[in-house]
């Protein structure tokens, strides 16, 4: 995390938009290719050609903190940061979350969607829908002038109403020459608390959901999350700008 | 990409378990259950009894953490 907030300009903001639209391209492609048999390093290297055919582009995941590929890949009771596997191939009936992130002359975007891989069960359907509810609420919660525990109220009581479970351990974030800056964007929380939105802030807002309860351990690689419980996990993200005019998504016409 | 919610806290390792674990001591004395974070693995950190170590806490279960750096 980089310390204290930054208000980004209009300038700013039109080149984080830029960023985010190479990663809607990338998901919509993605999206596209998913199905049973393909493995995630396929989708990672998708990405990684899409994002490096756009000049000045690359892809914000590589190297960070030592992260191996362009996209995590995470697939059922997995959580987030799913590591690409040539080995592991979909299945019919899986969910897969894929989380892209690009950096563009000198600004981020990042973005998440959970797939599912052919036909899904209706529970399971319900999972992802619930989950991108709750990404569409924290959104219209980040007005300027109201708190982050809006932003955070709002995706805890939706998800928690379709009686799933809001992962405690990871959060989101503010997002522009850095990957991850201040503030966090916790998934739960009370409305009227922690700081003021303001316009010019943009901030990576991201619910993972449970089908469980919210416990998150992690793998050995030391990376992907995966749900203690062994229960399915969904995770929809935006980079989102809040502006005068309210807030806006960056790269997706919503 | 997510953020972990997490507390950095500096710990002293008191021994290796199985799968990358260890027990690690912190400043108040708490014994934590830490795993090694991803980076390090990369980079073939080792760790032994003794090392002083950055152990990143989460908030929501103050009894685990991830060991993120070896101090000198």
């Amino acid at each position: 995390m980089r310390g204290m907030v930054t208000l980004k300009s209009a300038v700013e903001i039109e080149r984080m938009r830029a960023s985010g639209r190479i990663v809607a391209e990338v998901l919509a492609a993605i999206g596209d290719r998913i199905g049973p048999h393909v493995t995630t390093v396929e989708l990672d290297q998708i990405a990684e050609s899409i994002i490096r055919a756009h000049e000045g582009a690359r892809p914000a995941f590589k190297g960070y903190g030592g992260f191996p590929a362009s996209i995590c890949a995470s697939i059922n009771d997995e959580v987030v940061h799913g590591i690409p596997s040539k080995s592991r191939r979909l299945e019919e009936g899986d969910i897969v979350g894929i989380d892209v992130g690009v950096l563009m002359d000198g600004y981020h975007a990042d973005a998440a969607r959970t797939f599912g891989v052919g036909r899904v069960t209706g529970e399971t359907e319900r999972l992802l829908t619930v989950t991108r509810s709750a990404l569409e609420a924290g959104i219209d919660a980040a007005q300027p002038g109201a708190r982050l525990g809006n932003v955070s109220a709002a995706i805890q009581n939706l998800a928690e109403s379709a009686g799933f479970s809001i992962v405690r351990d990871l959060v989101g974030h503010g997002i522009g020459q850095h990957l991850h800056e201040d503030p966090q964007v916790p998934n739960f929380g009370e409305r009227g608390r922690g700081p003021r939105l303001r316009s010019g802030m943009v901030l990576a807002i991201e619910p993972m959901v449970n089908a469980g309860r919210p416990g998150v351990r992690f793998d050995d690689d030391g990376w992907t999350a995966r749900t203690e419980d062994g229960s399915r996990s969904a995770h929809f993200e935006y980079s989102v700008a809040v502006t005068g005019e309210g807030a806006r998504v960056l790269g997706v016409a919503r | 990409m997510a953020k972990e919610e997490a507390i950095e806290v500096t710990a002293t390792v008191v021994e290796p378990l199985p799968n990358a674990m260890f027990r690690v001591e912190l400043e108040n004395k708490h014994q934590v259950l830490a795993h090694i974070s991803g980076k390090m693995r990369k980079h073939f950190i080792r760790i032994l009894p003794g090392d002083k170590v950055l152990v990143e806490l989460s908030p929501y279960d103050l009894t685990r953490g991830r060991i993120v750096y070896r101090l000198k």
